[in-house]
């Protein structure tokens, strides 16, 4: 027998003067297959129309989806309902700004984020279009790929302690990032460089290494080795910066 | 009536692949560029693809003698004839410059291993060599209808680490990116554009965008369709503002291509690296069929040709039965798991959490659904649009027009990167001799028409039609009508039908109070514009009366190069009107290759009368 689900989703539209945050609950028959993104598409248009929620891809690529889902933050477009108990508790991923109900703007903090740590190759050589490419080991692609294939969906981000206190703190998706480029030969900026971006405690001294990000993140990024291999390598730097100062 | 102005050189309307490739051009010739987007620019639906993209390196021992020259043959081949030649002549070329570029901006593409590897071709296993001397060097891939390996890659994600690459460039050169707004109408005074009012989805605020260019860089407008994989934004938003100028025209409109292999019963793609890599199509008795229709190809014809064996094949009854109807089944259990883990890692994924299925161990529930519009915004081989000068279009959302009537797999992503950069030229060219005045009183004008507009819908004073309700009818008309198989009698139904829905959408009230960012006022906005849209596509299909690429014409099966080697132009000249104006156009301005046999798919042509000499 098929159940009947409960929703229970948060609800709040800042730019109405007389929205106030509050949760209200809607009910759904469940369906064989069904996801979070099929059962809020139907919310939406059987019952309530000013449901706000962010989809694009709808196949957990785009990364616009997250949302706290009975306290834990993922993918709503992958969930089956399958999954979960006969109860769904629906909130707005914290950190990022509310755009209305379930939609938050994270475009916003993951430029800012990216502006940030400098997220490009830095070269000085020009692109010559004459030129062969140059050569790289085809293992060294699939590595730099393993941790270019966050989708900057921002669920690492609103899971993690820290970030959650200071504003200010780049989160584990930007040491990814920044882990990234440390591994591609293509750019040349130095252990200096970018102990500059991240050897500050907004950056790789601010984790506590409580490690929340990886679990919950839906790429499946090993973030716990990327955090443990800069911090390793930034303390390093840091050791030696201070040491020069003092000589 | 209040609202902000922005002022640029160039406004970009789109920040996939193709927006975000433009404007890097132009904001590296030194002029001011804004990027709007529906979305974070990062998850535009370039994101979404997997395979790859073409470009004749010749590096791997596969694609050995492969030249701009045979990407050419295969592109126009593919299109049927459909394309401009000039146009898919400066994309073979520029192709493989677009890639290294790519490459020196991050772009991490698997490279050539030298030495034997193991591959596959419809299941049967065999050897290639890669040479010393190409080791290192970007590596490709087989994609379907082409004469070389030839789709260069990264793993499964080309289109998200190909626009994580160019988004990486949009912000180290600053370019100025807003998200979460969405173009409403152009801002024109019937000779020249200067820019657009747009909507912005975080307040639901109206605003004035004016500028010396402006670009439609939207992408495609899968979702006329209810079945598609195409992302849920993908509603043709920038055809839309075009063509209710009544000044643009809507090139070929009916090209719409059907991707062989959508999952059932989501649409999500799984890629044609699967075919590519060795993966097999089969059929409820698990029996291959392809290569009973297809000798030489099988399941490597193109996606046209793929897609109609497949529903013949289901129509002749050998589909498999299930709650969503009958579907075929794709195999790669025997590419092995370390394969599937790897180099398909994102099919393995959306077959786990999608469909519960382990495609190492078990077959993959595929049927066609559709996928990619070939037509869109009409443009000279430079980007201009017809009828608006300061009008720029490329990527997807434009008809440059290099596909024609069926696009090769591997050729968007390679358009969008290689138009860009050809375009974006064409653009800081064009801007440095732009002597515009932004007028501010066409902006006032167009502001107050498009407020008035959303006053009606947000009160309902045409009428309490629910937009969901318009919008689901839609899109079952097209896809029971203007879908794979076409014929004379359901494409008149469909126009009829899309008639009468046209008058609905006009009357579409809101439920909802509609402030703020409101996604459901968001959707009645475009609803009538999607329909017209609609009824462009259905209507050129009907008045098509011949078959071409992915336009099968069950009472016209023959390609009719006598009469209709020409490309559709839909003007929507009056807004009270309830059809478009078609007029015609020859396919291309040049036969480098002249019409022939694809050497795939049926080939009953008519022949053009000189070609008969
Ligand atoms: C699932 C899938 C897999 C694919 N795989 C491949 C492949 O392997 N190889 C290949 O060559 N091609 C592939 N394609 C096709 C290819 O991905 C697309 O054609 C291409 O990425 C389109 O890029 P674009 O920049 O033109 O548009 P998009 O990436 O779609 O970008 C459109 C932009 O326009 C914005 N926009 C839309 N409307 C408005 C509006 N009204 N106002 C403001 N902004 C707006 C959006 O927010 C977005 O930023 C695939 C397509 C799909 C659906
Ligand atoms: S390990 Fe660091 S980044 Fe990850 S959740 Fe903990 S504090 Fe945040
Ligand atoms: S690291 Fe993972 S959880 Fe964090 S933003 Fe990227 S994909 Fe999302």
């Amino acid at each position: 027998m098929s159940r009947q689900l409960k929703f229970n989703i948060f609800r709040y539209n800042p730019q109405d003067p007389n929205s106030v945050p509050h949760t209200d609950s809607f009910w759904l028959d469940e369906t064989p297959s069904l996801t979070l993104f099929i059962a809020l598409n139907r919310l939406r248009e059987e019952q309530d129309s000013s449901l706000n929620f962010d989809f694009a891809c709808r196949m957990a690529i785009c990364g616009s989806c997250g949302m706290v889902i009975n306290g834990r933050p993922g993918l709503a477009c992958r969930t089956l309902t399958s999954d979960l108990p006969g109860e769904i508790t629906l909130m707005p991923l914290p950190v990022f700004k509310l755009v209305g109900d379930l939609a938050v703007d994270t475009g916003t903090w993951f430029r800012a984020t990216n502006e940030k740590i400098e997220s490009w190759i830095h070269t000085d050589q020009e692109f010559d279009p004459e030129a062969l490419e140059e050569r790289m080991e085809n293992d060294l692609a699939n590595s730099i790929f393993e941790l270019e294939r966050c989708i900057e969906c921002g669920c690492c981000v609103a899971s993690c302690g820290t970030a959650n206190m200071r504003a200010d703190f780049v989160g584990a998706f930007a040491l990814n990032r920044v882990a990234r480029f440390v591994m591609d030969p293509r750019d040349k900026r130095s252990d200096a460089d970018y102990f500059e971006v991240v050897g500050t405690d907004q950056g790789i001294f601010g984790c506590m290494g409580l490690l929340a990000c990886e679990d919950v993140c839906p790429r499946k990024i090993p973030l716990q080795d990327q955090l443990g291999i800069l911090r390793r390598k930034m303390g390093f730097i840091g050791l030696k910066n201070l040491f020069r100062r003092k000589v | 009536m209040a609202y902000e102005t922005f002022y640029s050189d160039l406004v970009c309307i789109g920040a996939g692949l193709a927006g975000e490739r433009v404007a890097i051009e132009a904001a590296a010739a030194g002029f001011k560029t804004i990027l709007l987007s529906l979305v974070p620019p990062r998850r535009s639906h370039s994101c979404a693809a997997e395979g790859g993209m073409q470009a004749a390196l010749g590096n791997c021992a596969m694609g050995e003698g492969d030249s701009p020259d045979v990407h050419f043959a295969d592109t126009v081949k593919g299109s049927d004839w459909g394309c401009d030649q000039e146009v898919a002549r400066i994309f073979a070329d520029t192709a493989p410059i677009a890639v290294r570029e790519a490459s020196h901006w991050g772009m991490p593409w698997n490279r050539v291993e030298a030495g034997k590897s193991m591959c596959f071709k419809g299941g049967v296993c065999f050897e290639v060599e890669d040479k010393a001397e190409k080791h290192g060097l970007i590596t490709a891939r087989a994609f379907g209808g082409t004469a070389k390996w030839r789709t260069c890659y990264t793993a499964d994600g080309t289109g998200h680490t190909l626009l994580y690459t160019l988004d990486n460039k949009v912000t180290q050169l600053g370019i100025t990116v807003h998200d979460r707004i969405e173009a409403v109408s152009l801002i024109h005074d019937g000779d020249r554009c200067v820019g657009c009012v747009a909507r912005c989805l975080k307040t639901g605020k109206l605003r004035v965008y004016l500028s010396k260019a402006t670009l439609i860089a939207t992408g495609g407008y899968g979702k006329l369709y209810s079945e598609t994989t195409n992302t849920v934004i993908n509603e043709g938003g920038g055809h839309i503002v075009a063509l209710d100028t009544g000044l643009v025209p809507f090139g070929n409109p009916e090209a719409v291509q059907f991707h062989p292999t959508g999952i059932v019963p989501t649409n999500i793609l799984v890629t044609e690296g699967c075919r590519g890599d060795g993966g097999t199509l089969l059929d409820v008795n698990q029996e291959r069929f392809m290569h009973i229709y297809e000798p030489e190809k099988a399941e490597l014809a193109s996606r046209d040709v793929v897609s109609r064996w497949m529903m013949h094949h289901i129509r002749e009854g050998h589909g498999v039965p299930s709650p969503y109807g009958p579907h075929l089944w794709l195999d790669i259990r025997h590419l092995g798991e370390k394969h599937i883990t790897t180099r398909l890692r994102e099919v393995y994924d959306t077959c786990i959490h999608f469909l519960g299925v382990d495609p190492i161990t078990q077959l993959i529930p595929v049927r066609p659904c559709h996928h990619y519009s070939m037509g869109g915004v009409r443009t000279n081989k430079d980007g201009y649009a017809y009828g608006l000068e300061g009008l720029f279009s490329a990527g997807e959302s434009c008809c440059w027009d290099m596909h024609g009537f069926n696009r090769l797999g591997g050729n968007s992503l390679a358009e969008t990167i290689v138009a860009g950069r050809h375009i974006g030229r064409a653009v800081a060219d064009y801007l440095k001799g732009a002597e515009t005045t932004l007028r501010t009183d066409l902006a006032r004008q167009a502001v107050a028409r498009d407020e008035e507009r959303i006053k009606r819908i947000v009160s309902g004073a045409d009428g309490k039609e629910n937009v969901y309700d318009v919008r689901n009818a839609m899109q079952k008309e097209m896809m029971d009508n203007v879908g794979i198989f076409r014929n004379g009698t359901d494409l008149q139904k469909a126009v009829d039908n899309l008639r009468e829905l046209l008058v609905r959408s006009k009357k579409v009230g809101l439920r909802s109070s509609g402030v703020g960012s409101s996604p459901e006022l968001a959707m009645a906005i475009k609803i009538s514009g999607m329909v017209r849209m609609a009824i462009c596509v259905a209507y050129g299909a009907l008045m098509r009366t011949e078959s071409r690429g992915a336009h099968a014409r069950e009472d016209y099966t023959a390609r009719n190069d006598r009469d209709w080697l020409t490309r559709t132009l839909a003007y929507w000249r009056n807004p009270d009107a309830d059809l478009p104006t078609l007029e015609y156009e020859p396919a291309s301005p040049v036969f480098h290759l002249p019409p022939g046999d694809r050497g795939y798919g049926k080939c009953e042509i008519i022949c053009r009368e000189e070609m008969n000499e």
